[in-house]
């Protein structure tokens, strides 16, 4: 049976523990990360279907305009089937379950917009995207990047477990519902109830929030610029610190997001851990609280 | 579920008829149940069209006499026009049980509809100088088709694909709405409205009728309401937030205006394009690229988001 692995931490590594992040890498699959056996060897008795070897310098380009969703997600399988690491996707004209369920390392290049449950259940590609998103993007990511040039519909990142999530635009309502990982990072304004119930990782927003923003979070960090029209229940200012700006500065850098007041105008918000199992106060008890 | 669109050209008016129908044939997966378009075209003073159904689709089959007693009701609906002093125009024969009357009529148009719905099987599905009214059971195409939509031109329109999850299917529960007895209001809606009998009874207290169960068309008669009591679009669309409860998105036209709401949680969708000569709204954006194919910057509304567009 595989085991987790538990090496000796880099500097990197014992950073990000400070910071309460895990030492995810944006490399391929996730469970490659956690688990100390070889998927190529057959000795190993472990086989994950529809995980391909890849060569980035073999490009490919799928031209979707009359081709049904179902179709464009198979030509993307068959194309990392051959070994193509390089794939883009021209007029996707916004349909539905774009590039989904992607396992493997992967450049994904998509020129134009998606519709509703894009780049769902993914775990390892890159992807750059030119236009906008619909609902529930990126739903239950598990690492990868995937970086945005325009908007955002609601339930972005919804429930994300690793990776990092960019939209340099505005986003819907119900950002990061029931995050568990990851990163999201918004450079423009975001709707209520984001982070509603997030329980790890951290979503940076450049602008404003709707309201309720936080509501009922377990756990995990948001930063906003800007100002959120209201905080949601249990959801509490925390301090910044340099270790913060510097994560903040970094990772902004590192998708050329500029936020308008500069990493300064941050502030930090997290669970006031006073609405959940952190305690043994009865329900009553807990109203009095809050 | 349920799809609803909208457009609105401010530059004239164009294939509206085409352009709507070509919306929602992209939502027709959000649901098969019926397709209705609202389409507002050039007005004349004094001349209306007015949409009816003298029966339901499904009497067709059910009903042997149905034809016989449909005949009946349109001579009893000419009689009745000719009684009101209204000149008939033009009738035309959309299916055999929905018809189109265009009328020259200078008296209190609230008094017509009243007098025609009072025939057994009448129903006036729309009344107004500039909107052309059509609903029936089946997709995108096949109502468009069968109503001609195709050739009408116009400067703004508002559809619906429906997926019944609180009344029937039948051409009354379909949308959108027309406000009755008020001229030129239609109203789509996708979401569920939860305090639907406390102000469905509100309205009915201060003199409204309802046709159907649906919730939706509570919509249309509270617009309807507030627009009578003076107050604008814009106002009627903000107070409805308030007051109304659930989850919806809305979409409502007038003669000259096309308005949109969205309820406090934002729980259902709702993607808009602005350009200067064209706004296009839809449950989803695909329904915009039936449009304008072209590569265009969209965005969401927000919770609580009231916009209003004139032509």
């Amino acid at each position: 049976m595989a085991a987790i692995t538990r090496g000796e931490l880099t500097e990197q590594e014992r950073r990000s523990h400070e910071m309460g992040l895990h030492t995810e890498k944006l490399g391929g699959r996730s469970i490659q990360k956690f688990f100390d056996f070889d998927l190529n060897e057959p000795a190993s008795g472990f086989a994950l279907p529809n995980a391909y070897d890849v060569d980035f310098n073999k490009r490919a380009e799928i031209d979707a305009s009359n081709m049904p969703s179902r179709e464009v997600n198979l030509r993307i399988r068959e194309l990392m089937q051959d070994g193509y690491g390089t794939i883009v996707i021209k007029n996707p004209g916004a349909r539905h379950s774009i590039a989904v369920g992607i396992l493997n390392r992967l450049n994904l290049i998509i020129e134009g917009s998606l519709g509703y449950f894009g780049l769902g259940l993914i775990d390892g590609p890159n992807v750059r995207i030119s236009g906008r998103v619909g609902w529930s993007c990126a739903e239950n990511m598990m690492s990868g990047t995937i970086l945005i040039e325009k908007n955002a519909g609601s339930q972005f990142g919804a429930a994300i477990r690793g990776g990092d999530l960019v939209c340099k635009g505005d986003v819907g309502s119900r950002t990061g519902i029931d995050m568990k990982g990851g990163t999201i990072i918004i450079g423009g304004d975001t709707g209520a109830f984001s982070g509603f119930m997030m329980q790890r990782g951290r979503m940076v927003i450049c602008g404003n929030s709707g309201k309720n923003l936080g509501d009922s979070m377990y756990d995990g960090t948001i930063y906003i610029g800007g100002e959120p029209e209201s905080l949601g229940v249990d959801a509490v200012w925390g301090t910044m610190t340099d270790l913060d700006k510097e994560w903040l500065e970094r990772k902004l850098r590192l998708y050329e997001v500029a936020p308008k007041g500069g990493i300064g105008a941050f502030r930090k918000i997290v669970a006031g851990k006073q609405l959940w199992n952190y305690d043994n106060l009865e329900p009553t008890e807990k109203k009095l609280v809050l | 579920m349920c799809g609803i669109a909208g457009l609105i050209h401010r530059d004239g008016p164009t294939s509206v008829g085409e352009e709507m129908t070509a919306m929602l044939r992209s939502l027709k997966h959000r649901g098969p149940d019926s397709t209705g378009f609202a389409v507002y075209g050039p007005s004349m003073p004094n001349e209306y069209v007015m949409r009816l159904k003298l029966a339901e689709q499904e009497d067709l089959t059910k009903d042997h006499r149905i034809r016989q007693k449909i005949r009946e009701r349109q001579a009893e609906v000419d009689g009745r026009l000719a009684e009101l002093g209204a000149e008939t125009l033009e009738v035309a024969e959309a299916t055999p049980y929905a018809f189109r009357y265009r009328l020259r009529y200078a008296g209190d148009t609230r008094r017509l509809t009243t007098e025609i719905e009072q025939i057994e099987g009448a129903e006036v599905l729309s009344f107004g100088s500039a909107l052309e009214l059509i609903k029936d059971l089946g997709d995108a195409t096949q109502v468009s088709q069968q109503y001609g939509l195709g050739a009408f031109r116009g400067t703004h329109g508002i559809g619906h694909t429906r997926m019944a999850t609180e009344s029937d299917v039948d051409i009354r529960s379909a949308h959108p709405y027309w406000a009755y007895p008020y001229n030129d209001i239609a109203v789509v809606h996708n979401g569920q409205i939860t305090n639907y009998w406390i102000m469905r009874r509100e309205m009915e207290r201060l003199g409204h009728r309802f046709m159907s169960n649906c919730d939706s068309e509570l919509l249309a008669v509270y617009t309807a309401n507030n627009l009578e009591q003076g107050a604008t679009l814009e106002d009627s669309l903000k107070a409805s937030i308030k007051e109304i409860d659930g989850v919806f998105t809305y979409v409502v036209a007038t003669e000259n205006e096309l308005g949109m709401a969205k309820d406090t949680m934002a729980a259902k969708p709702m993607v808009l394009f602005e350009s200067d000569n064209l706004v296009a709204l839809a449950s989803e954006e695909v329904a915009i690229r039936a449009i304008v194919p072209r590569e265009i910057d969209t965005s969401d509304p927000y919770d609580e988001e009231v916009r209003v567009w004139q032509r």
